[in-house]
């Protein structure tokens, strides 16, 4: 035990105060500081090319009634068209935009004309069509005679409010599944790039302690199987120090980005023209989002995401250090038996994708009770309160598969770490576990 | 001392696969030996340590560790230097050679003036810090030396150790060899180069095939196949009648050795010599070199088992 403690140490440390490793810890938060920055910067970026238009309105649809933007300067002319297009540069004007007048008051389609050197850039375009479809509007209620109260009635906002079928059962609402499908993603993701990079890690350093010829001194004084767990555990403390690192630093660098720029970094989200969200209804499904996010199940979720987290690790880490320890010299050679890690990770993650959209479907069911995919899938559906009895199931499941894992992994480790020159294979792996010592 | 030996080997067996790699091996080493153990490639050496070092064990038969039945503590008592052998190249020297102390038991403390101590010898005591890959080839060497026998093993294991050391570093390592006999350790050397156990083993075993084909002491096995051949060194002119004296081997102007024929002396043989007139300068015993012995045996013992295997 005690042994196992100074192998673990030593893996961690050395690692943690590497120059690499304590620059890529830090450099990421601040890269995607600097990112938002930039992005923040280019997207508020606004056009410093004014523009003025002249407006021939002759059937006086917009009533004059066209309010001026930044850059944008609207003016309601008399001129004729030919009139002006002759003499667009000496009147100062940049451009012409022509308001046919309304033939047919039933007519879902309207075409206003713009005269301009060159077509409108795309912002200019698109607030132009927003501002007179509003003016159209209006102008139709006036001439149709229409009731503003009664069209008003016609919008109706439906909402769908899911209640427990008995009493006392957790009363949702439909944001539940998207607040629970955002988490559920996330932590799938989180689990995905540990398992690739971390374990990658693992095997990495596994067939460095071959290649360096260091392992055969190792074992003579400790126990292969201490070796490899000291090494696993200590790889997976150095990513959980990272993650931890990342976690706090990436969030108070943002409010540090917003505070010192002003910039909204949940802005980009909302960037699709057109897709304008009421404010008010924007702080009601804030206010809705935060009382969901406070009543799901943390006290449950968090200590399974920790189980599935350590299950997932241990049993794909620990695969990986048994195909580094049957790797010879030659890194390509044993790319192809990362393969049955690397298919399950990638299928789990599309199952999760799946699985946060239908999250009580017989695939994310049986896919979440599944060991090797269950510390990607679960994760994911346990926002959505799955039966107790599933997620204890898949639990047991996983993690005597992954006590099953090391233990198989161990086996083949302690054979491959003394083996070189030789090419290795799946079978000879099937035949290492059983093999005595 | 007490009498029973450092390392004790009875009837081990190691079987991979269906290659026997160690064949109902029985041997001992007896303490404060240089202990030589030879054999060619892939005679078995290396699986023999390995169960020595408990990293495999043995299908059957016993290992006795000073007296003791080899056990989980026992390899903090054993430094092994295996013939594959490296360090993580991007720790620092001292902090490699603390680790691997105290892997073998040693507390932080005790492994930090070891380590000082050895430094001191080696003269170089301002480089704790340096990381393994800043090292010459030889100086890793002295290194992995050092870590081999921080912890002051009681038997330690030598896998072809001079493997890749230029000849100032192989005599500083010999020194060093001699200086931990001489405190009590016992030295199991194992090694193809005959030459090297010549000069440095009292003790060997000679493996062949996973089997022991020949132990004891050397200066007893060197006279066991001794030929009766002498060489002697003269001036005038030799006896036309020698050759019913003794058999000439090879004549080489005013050298010639000859074996002497059965049941003949060399004292009657020098008698005569000298009665004949010739001035003797040189008369040696030419005792086998443990190379011409180790390469009769090996032969010998692979036609035998050729021969027990055509039958």
């Amino acid at each position: 035990m005690n042994k196992l403690w100074l192998i673990i140490q030593r893996e961690y440390l050395t690692r943690v105060t590497r120059k690499s490793f304590i620059l890529a810890t830090l450099i990421t938060p601040f890269a995607f500081a600097l990112f938002f920055v930039v992005v923040a910067v280019i997207f508020g970026y606004e056009s410093d090319d004014s523009r003025r238009v002249a407006v021939i309105d002759k059937s006086a649809i917009l009533q004059g009634a066209l309010k001026d933007e930044k850059n944008l300067f609207f003016k309601f002319v008399d001129y004729d068209l030919d009139f002006l297009r002759k003499h667009l540069d000496s009147l100062q004007y940049d451009a012409i935009l022509e308001v046919p007048p309304m033939e047919d008051l039933m007519a879902n389609n309207y075409t206003l004309f713009y005269y301009a050197e060159d077509a409108p850039t795309l912002d200019i375009e698109l607030m132009i069509k927003d501002r007179i479809r509003d003016a159209v509007r209006e102008y139709k209620i006036r001439k149709l005679n229409l009731e503003r109260k009664q069209l008003e009635a016609l919008e109706t906002r439906v909402e769908l409010d899911p209640e427990p079928l008995k009493e006392g059962g957790a009363d949702n609402s439909t944001i539940t599944s998207a607040i629970g499908a955002g988490i559920g993603m996330i932590m799938g993701f989180i689990m995905y790039i540990v398992v690739f990079v971390y374990g990658a890690m693992v095997m990495r350093s596994v067939m460095e302690e071959k290649t360096t010829r260091i392992v055969e001194v190792m074992i003579s004084s400790v126990r292969p199987f201490h070796l490899m767990l000291g090494k696993i555990i200590g790889v997976g403390a150095v990513g959980l120090t990272q993650v931890a690192v990342w976690a706090i630093l990436i969030p108070s660098l943002m409010f540090i980005v917003q505070a010192v720029f002003g910039i909204d970094t949940g802005q980009f989200s909302a960037m699709e023209p057109g897709a304008e969200i009421d404010p008010d209804d924007m702080e009601q499904m804030m206010a809705l989002g935060l009382r969901e996010i406070q009543n799901i199940n943390w006290w449950l979720i968090f200590p399974l995401f920790i189980i599935y987290f350590l299950g997932g690790y241990f049993m794909y880490s620990s695969f990986f250090a048994a195909v580094g320890a049957s790797m010879s010299d030659d890194l390509g050679e044993g790319q192809s038996l990362t393969l049955p890690i690397v298919i399950p990770v990638i299928l789990a993650l599309y199952i999760m994708m799946a699985a946060v959209q239908a999250p009580n479907s017989s695939l994310a069911v049986w896919s979440s009770i599944f060991p090797l995919f269950s510390p990607i899938v679960m994760p994911a559906r346990l926002a959505f309160n799955p039966p107790a009895w599933e997620i204890l199931v898949s639990v047991v499941l996983l993690i005597a598969t992954s006590v099953s894992f090391v233990w198989l992994s161990g086996r083949i480790y302690r054979v491959g770490i003394l083996m070189y020159g030789k090419k290795v294979t799946l079978k000879e792996f099937g035949k290492w576990m059983f093999r005595k010592m | 001392m007490t009498n029973h030996p450092i390392l004790r080997l009875e009837e081990v067996l190691k079987v991979y696969d269906q290659k026997v790699a160690v064949d109902r091996i029985t041997l001992s080493v007896p303490k404060g030996s240089i202990f030589g153990m030879l054999g060619p490639n892939g005679a078995g050496k290396t699986s023999l340590i390995r169960i020595i070092t408990t990293i495999t064990q043995a299908d059957s038969g016993s290992v006795f560790l000073d007296g003791e039945r080899l056990n989980s503590r026992h390899p903090e008592y054993i430094g092994y230097m295996p013939e594959e052998r490296g360090l993580y190249k991007k720790m620092k020297i001292g902090d490699h050679l603390l680790y691997l102390g105290r892997l073998k038991g040693l507390s932080k403390a005790q492994a930090e003036s070891e380590i000082r101590l050895w430094f001191e010898k080696f003269e170089i005591s301002d480089w704790w810090n340096k990381k393994v890959e800043e090292l010459s080839k030889g100086m890793q060497q002295k290194i992995q030396f050092v870590a081999t026998v921080l912890h002051r093993p009681k038997l330690l294991i030598l896998d072809e150790p001079f493997s890749g050391l230029d000849p100032i570093n192989t005599n500083l390592i010999k020194d060093e060899i001699h200086h931990l006999q001489k405190e009590g350790t016992s030295i199991i050397f194992s090694t193809h180069r005959m030459e090297q156990v010549e000069e440095i083993c009292e003790h060997i075993v000679l493996i062949n095939q996973g089997k022991n084909i020949l132990e004891g002491e050397v200066k007893a096995i060197r006279n066991q196949f001794k030929e009766h051949q002498f060489r002697i060194d003269f001036e005038g002119k030799l006896p036309e009648d020698l050759s019913s004296k003794a058999r000439i081997v090879k004549e080489n102007g005013r050298s010639v050795v000859v074996q002497l024929l059965e049941g003949a002396a060399s004292n009657q043989l020098l008698g005569y010599l000298i009665d004949q007139g010739v001035r003797i300068n040189a008369f040696n015993e030419l005792l086998p070199s443990l190379n011409e012995i180790f390469i009769r045996q090996v032969e010998q013992s692979n036609a035998g088992l050729a021969a027990a295997s055509g039958h």
